[in-house]
């Protein structure tokens, strides 16, 4: 898969919140203005977010999408499991604003039960990704030699194998049963993809962790008699923090896009789960006479998709000092 | 530079072995019955069920079953399915379209990817800036199933600019419109990385001392700072052409391209072992060659870099 790490400088719409006379957050200089008071690196960031449009609003996309995804039932009366073939294919009217898909689904009501089932593949894909990587990121940059070895080779060997294809592979191979539950289908398809897709995270983790590891601070902590786990805790871990977050958020838009590649391919999700990639499975088959049941979820994944990678790249230019 | 090719050739043979090991794993540790539904209707009769078993050597241990086929490999002995097929002749029957149209998308992320980021790069702020970035992120957020399908229906059935599907033969006039959609994504990443690293270089103090010299603005631009910002771009290309592949089984699936995606998922659904672990192990050592010509690429970019 596309190793998002790259974007670090790829993608970076200026925030126009920032302005010439605002110095580097890190360092000294953050604390001018409140002298003698020095804002710490976080601090400084969320200041930095706040007023940065970009952030604004995806962050309040993506709020708006969590809502949709707890409370569905705020943003539609209808159900969507309520269908009527009277209707099959119905176009947008007033009655139904996104019109009705294969099954006289009313498409709205489907898209806002969609987004469940997104959400939650790429949260908790994304969660597992940064457990898995961070870990072995973690103990092959700490412990060095051997281990490092090992575990670099293991992270090539696993580097190797495409996401989206060995997502095939695996999910082709276990099938879900006729009688799997939602819970099921959805667990199978965060265990692959976090099975997969560690490497990227390990090999952002790794690096962090070598480039502490030499620091004074750290040769310090050591003098001291300080533990391998008081180290990686107190020094380690909250210089990785950073890197992490910002990969995180961006991976996470492109877990769901995977999933919902995965759920077009009839591998993924898979009915009676309600997700959008099914829904634009269900719907290719009539993309040339009805686009709209293909339209719609497709849209909502995209904004859903592009307000994570908004959201990752702004707070890559509030956290990272050295890209101002 | 040679010492250097065979150093990173060996390295590359454990990571072979242990990918191919995970893929074999996946396909033939499979629980459930191999034989299921390999008969029609009824059970597999037990001769077919004996002579089947040793010749896929399913009553060894996985490790086993998959040195011995290893060494077959190595032979240049893909084995056969079930049914008796030469997984060679498949392949080769299968490989050149899925070849074509990776290249042309590979092409195509190049030369509008790589374009698209020097315009936006040179002016940083201009129309031709803010056109790049807000389209590619466009098209980064859009799924590529969903933007084949849009083009397909817009330019394909709607406008009849291109073929809806592709031909037996995969010409290469047909391939272009699903190569664009397969490069999409890779490619609005390639220009967002193009323009970042081009503008952060034409303030390098390279640049500074060639305009020094006197240097014309397209020399400086084209030798000096292009050339230079390129090396993180091929990096990022030689890593996404496992994605590349990935969407491959995609595109193909939805432009109707009879190549290697297709074989690849159709034999996983037919349990066809010995046909999806040569399809893929094919495919991940494409990619860790590809992989290997992009770090050598390096020294050709950046003459300060040296290998030995």
């Amino acid at each position: 898969m596309t190793d998002v790490g790259y974007l670090g400088a790829a993608a970076e719409p200026a925030p126009p919140g920032r302005r010439e006379d605002e110095p580097p957050s890190a360092g000294p200089g953050g604390a001018h203005r409140r002298r003698g008071k020095p804002r710490s690196l976080s601090r400084d960031a969320w200041r930095d977010l706040r007023g940065n449009p970009i952030f604004v609003v995806s962050a309040m996309v993506i709020f708006i999408l969590v809502l949709m995804a707890a409370f569905p039932g705020w943003f539609t009366a209808k159900s969507p499991t309520f269908c009527d073939l009277n209707l099959s294919r119905g176009g947008p009217s007033s009655e139904a604003w996104f019109g009705y898909d294969v099954q006289g689904c009313d498409v709205y009501a489907r898209t806002i039960y969609g987004a469940r089932a997104s959400i939650l593949v790429g949260v908790f894909t994304t969660l597992s990704v940064v457990l898995i990587g961070g870990l072995v990121g973690m103990i092959a940059g700490f412990y060095g030699g051997w281990v490092d070895s090992t575990l670099s080779r293991i992270t090539e060997i696993f580097f190797g194998i495409p996401l989206l294809l060995g997502g095939i592979v695996v999910l082709l191979s276990f099938p879900s049963g006729a009688d799997a539950s939602e819970w099921q289908t959805i667990g199978k398809v965060v265990l692959t993809l976090g099975v997969l897709g560690w490497t990227s995270l390990a090999r952002i983790m790794r690096s962090t962790v070598i480039q502490v590891k030499h620091a004074d601070y750290v040769m310090a902590a050591r003098g001291l008699g300080g533990s391998a786990i008081r180290i990686l805790r107190q020094h380690v871990l909250p210089n990785a923090v950073a890197p992490v977050i910002v990969y995180a958020t961006i991976v996470l838009g492109v877990f769901i896009v995977i999933e919902a590649t995965l759920s077009y391919l009839g591998i993924g999700l898979q009915p009676p789960v309600i997700s959008w990639g099914v829904a634009i499975n269900q719907a290719t088959e009539f993309a040339r006479q009805s686009p709209h049941m293909l339209l719609f979820p497709g849209i909502f994944l995209s904004v859903t998709v592009l307000a994570f990678i908004m959201l990752g790249d702004a707070v890559r230019d509030a956290l990272d000092p050295k890209l101002r | 530079m040679g010492r250097y090719v065979v150093r990173r050739l060996l390295q590359m043979v454990p990571v072979v072995i242990g990918t191919t090991f995970v893929i074999f794993a996946m396909v033939w540790a499979l629980p459930g019955d191999p034989f299921a539904g390999k008969c029609g209707d009824r059970p597999c009769p037990a001769p077919y069920i004996a002579v089947m078993t040793d010749k896929f050597n399913l009553d060894e241990p996985i490790f086993v079953q998959y040195a011995l086929y290893m060494g077959n490999l190595l032979q240049g002995d893909f084995g056969e399915t079930f049914g008796g097929v030469q997984v060679m002749d498949e392949l080769q029957l299968r490989y050149p379209a899925t070849l074509k149209l990776a290249l042309v998308a590979i092409a195509t992320e190049i030369l509008i990817g790589i374009t698209a980021g020097i315009l936006a790069g040179l002016r940083r702020g201009g129309f031709a800036d803010a056109l790049v970035l807000v389209s590619t992120l466009l098209v980064i957020s859009i799924p590529v199933f969903v933007i084949g399908y849009l083009l397909q229906l817009l330019l394909g059935v709607k406008l009849e600019l291109f073929p809806v599907t592709v031909s037996a033969g995969a010409p290469l006039n047909e391939l272009v419109l699903p190569a664009l959609v397969l490069a999409s994504t890779s490619l609005a990443y390639v220009a967002r990385l193009m323009r970042a690293n081009l503008a952060e270089n034409l303030h390098a103090d390279f640049v500074r001392t060639a305009t020094a010299k006197g240097l014309s603005r397209g020399r400086v631009v084209g030798v000096h700072t292009v050339r230079n910002s390129l090396i993180p771009v091929v990096t990022f290309i030689g890593a996404d052409f496992g994605a590349l592949l990935g969407g491959a089984i995609v595109i193909e699936g939805i432009f109707n391209i009879n190549g290697v995606g297709g074989l690849i998922y159709g034999s996983i659904r037919t349990r066809e072992g010995a046909m999806v672990t040569g399809a893929v192990t094919v495919l991940v050592i494409v990619f860790l060659l590809v992989n290997l010509l992009v770090d050598l690429l390096y020294a050709v970019l950046d003459p300060r870099i040296r290998y030995d």
